[in-house]
């Protein structure tokens, strides 16, 4: 494939130039060029006003072949014999998926008890695939990775999801490069194409400040990660029964292992994911006088501390506090936005919250686009007003 | 020892934004610089090969010619080799597609050990090392912090965990992705700024691996991008006016409602 300007239509409007993430498009007498810089990211195709700019396929072309699956799979993923919160969610996501398809929702869980998969079952999933082999009660990249790929090239599931946590992020790339299938990281949304079938996997592109859809068209499984706490769990019903299928005496083998584990619980980190109310800073706190309002401010609240990466770069803040696409995902009661911007790459960290309150100078922010109340306003003016407002109400 | 060090060039910034009302890219003066992770992840290297007291550093990356440029800092920063992969063949590769040719890379040149980024900051994937890895059909650790030993054919690193870490022992080759806490990458030296300079990139294309041609960019990679967008605004919005004092006084009455404070 590659991409084509029709220069009989090409009225030089220079347009298309911005599409570009890569500058591939240059000006040559008065028309647009597609030079070698060209990623074929397809960015450009729908912003010419003439309709200049179109792809072109090359014919019989062999690509991928057409792979077949039925069924959507969650990798429900456990430490310490405890179930990651994340695979509930993703359970409330693939079950909404796995109706759309009409089709069945299976678990698979490594090293747990028992109970894990009837909780899993009870939390949405039809079908658990268990296998309770001790070796699999540590993480290790290479065991996770044969035995998932085996199971998934045994039962042809069409999708599977796993959580983007330092274990579903180590070892699922692994299993898409085996299966030689594609998959896509931290999917905000998920659903399903109804003319095509496809999954529709939605998430941030170009440094988080936009969205993409990708699709995997041929190959299967459509494989996706989804970070904690951004997608909602589904319901719970205590009396629902499904399928437990024991798998047992798979050779499995690994060239790591792990010596020990360490547990180094941050308190903040805690406390900022569970926090009921997170008061965060962006680069318009201007440095630390600004981020010392927010501390105030969150002390009358009784809330955690947050930042934007724009305000961790300017190393006004420690990056354990940084919420985004390269921090942590929260979704708190209330969460109010100082100073930020609004990126995509921070939107993806926080726009689960319930309320969102987005105080900025500039009116044009994107952070007032998910925002449930705004304030057009200096935060410097605004926090001090907050603060004390807050105290009064309080008595403090 | 052989130490590949896998990097990539990305915009200089996370400003990259989107014009609302022409739903494109602003990009104006954005600069490239190497992948912040990835010279977390040069230093790794240098380090590996200045305790060992031998062996070498090859920095390799896949992009348009102008990634030359990264490779050159690479250079200046004390790496023995840069190897740039760049074809029109490759354009369009996902992680899948981009791993492969890595990885067919890899085995042209030869590593003991390989090293990236734990991601890059314009895809935030973290998908392209661990995939490397499994084309390789050689162990990976992600997420490294430190790395506790490295002697006879074996390597011992602490995994950075959600609630702490993990000591994880590895046989050699192995491929590490390195987090920010693993170290801080050293400032190119003046002799290594005139290295730099002077150094001879290697190019390899689609023609220098033995990949196969159906696996290679575009037409290799499983995922396609469907369409860009901006995200939409929330339709029950409600901007706050008045005086700063009205405002937050607004703001208290609609969050006590909602029993949120």
């Amino acid at each position: 494939m590659f991409i084509r300007v029709n220069t009989d239509k090409c009225t030089g409007c220079e347009t298309c130039l911005q599409s570009c993430p890569y500058d591939a498009i240059i000006m040559k007498d008065g028309k647009a060029e597609i030079t070698e810089l060209c990623q074929l990211c397809r960015a450009c195709l729908n912003v010419c006003p003439e309709g200049a700019i179109s792809e072109v396929r090359e014919e019989g072309a062999p690509g991928k072949e057409k792979g077949q699956g039925k069924g959507v799979w969650v990798f429900a993923e456990q430490r310490d014999g405890r179930i990651a919160d994340v695979s509930f969610e993703l359970l409330g996501a693939g079950r909404r998926l796995a109706d759309i398809l009409g089709a069945e929702l299976s678990a698979v869980l490594f090293g747990s008890s028992e109970d894990g998969a009837d909780e899993l079952i009870k939390w949405g999933a039809d079908k658990i695939y268990h296998c309770p082999d001790e070796i699999l009660g540590v993480f290790n990249d290479e065991p996770y990775a044969q035995l998932l790929s085996d199971l998934i090239q045994e039962h042809k599931p069409e999708i599977v999801l796993a959580g983007a946590t330092p274990v579903g992020r180590s070892f699922i790339p692994r299993v898409a490069a085996r299966l030689n299938t594609g998959l896509t990281a931290d999917c905000t949304s998920l659903d399903i194409d109804r003319e095509t079938g496809h999954l529709l996997q939605v998430r941030p592109a170009f440094g988080g400040n936009i969205m993409a859809t990708i699709l995997c068209p041929l190959t299967r499984p459509q494989m996706a990660t989804v970070r904690p706490r951004v997608m909602k769990r589904g319901v719970y019903d205590p009396d629902r029964k499904g399928e437990v299928i024991r798998i047992s005496d798979r050779k499995i083998s690994s060239r790591t292992s792990v010596k020990d584990t360490v547990k180094e619980a941050s308190d903040l980190a805690l406390n900022l994911q569970e926090a009921n109310i997170i008061v965060a800073g962006g680069r318009g706190a201007g440095g630390e006088k600004g981020f010392a309002l927010l501390y105030e401010l969150a002390e009358a609240l009784g809330a955690s501390v947050a930042a934007s990466r724009a305000a961790v770069d300017e190393g006004w803040i420690a990056y354990r506090h940084q919420v985004g696409q390269t921090g942590k995902t929260v979704g708190p009661k209330l969460y109010i936005a100082c100073g930020i911007s609004g990126a995509v790459q921070h939107l993806v960290g926080m726009q689960s919250s319930d309320i969102i309150v987005a105080i900025n100078k500039n009116p044009e922010a994107p952070i007032f686009n998910v925002a449930t109340y705004g304030i057009v306003g200096d935060l410097f003016e605004i926090l001090p007003i907050f603060i004390r407002k807050v105290r009064e109400a309080k008595g403090l | 020892m052989k130490i590949v060090v896998c990097i990539k060039q990305v915009p200089d910034t996370a400003e990259v934004r989107i014009n609302p009302e022409t739903n494109t890219l602003v990009r104006d003066g954005v600069a490239s610089i190497i992948n912040p992770y990835d010279m977390h992840a040069l230093e790794a290297g240098l380090q590996m090969r200045e305790a060992a007291g031998a062996g070498t550093v090859t920095a390799l990356t896949m992009g348009p010619p102008q990634a030359e440029n990264a490779l050159r800092e690479a250079v200046s920063m004390g790496i023995d080799e840069g190897v740039l992969l760049t074809d029109r063949a490759f354009a369009g590769s996902d992680t899948w597609a981009t791993a492969y040719t890595l990885a067919k890379a890899i085995e042209h040149i030869g590593a003991d050990i390989i090293i990236c980024g734990k991601q890059a900051i314009d895809g935030d994937t973290a998908q392209v090392g661990p995939e490397i890895a499994e084309f390789l059909q050689i162990p990976h650790v992600a997420y490294v912090r430190k790395i506790d030993s490295l002697k006879d054919g074996s390597i011992i690193v602490q995994r950075l965990m959600d609630d702490g870490y993990d000591i994880v022992e590895s046989s050699l080759p192995v491929l590490l992705t390195v987090v920010r806490e693993l170290n801080v990458p050293r400032m190119p030296s003046l002799k290594g700024k005139m290295a730099a300079k002077k150094a001879v990139i290697r190019q390899m294309k689609a023609s220098d691996l033995k990949a196969d041609v159906n696996s290679l960019g575009l037409q290799g990679s499983p995922t396609q991008v469907r369409n860009i967008f901006a995200p939409e605004a929330k339709k029950d919005r409600k901007m706050l006016e008045g005086s700063s004092e009205e405002k937050v006084d607004q703001l208290l009455k609609e969050l006590a409602g909602l029993k949120c404070l």
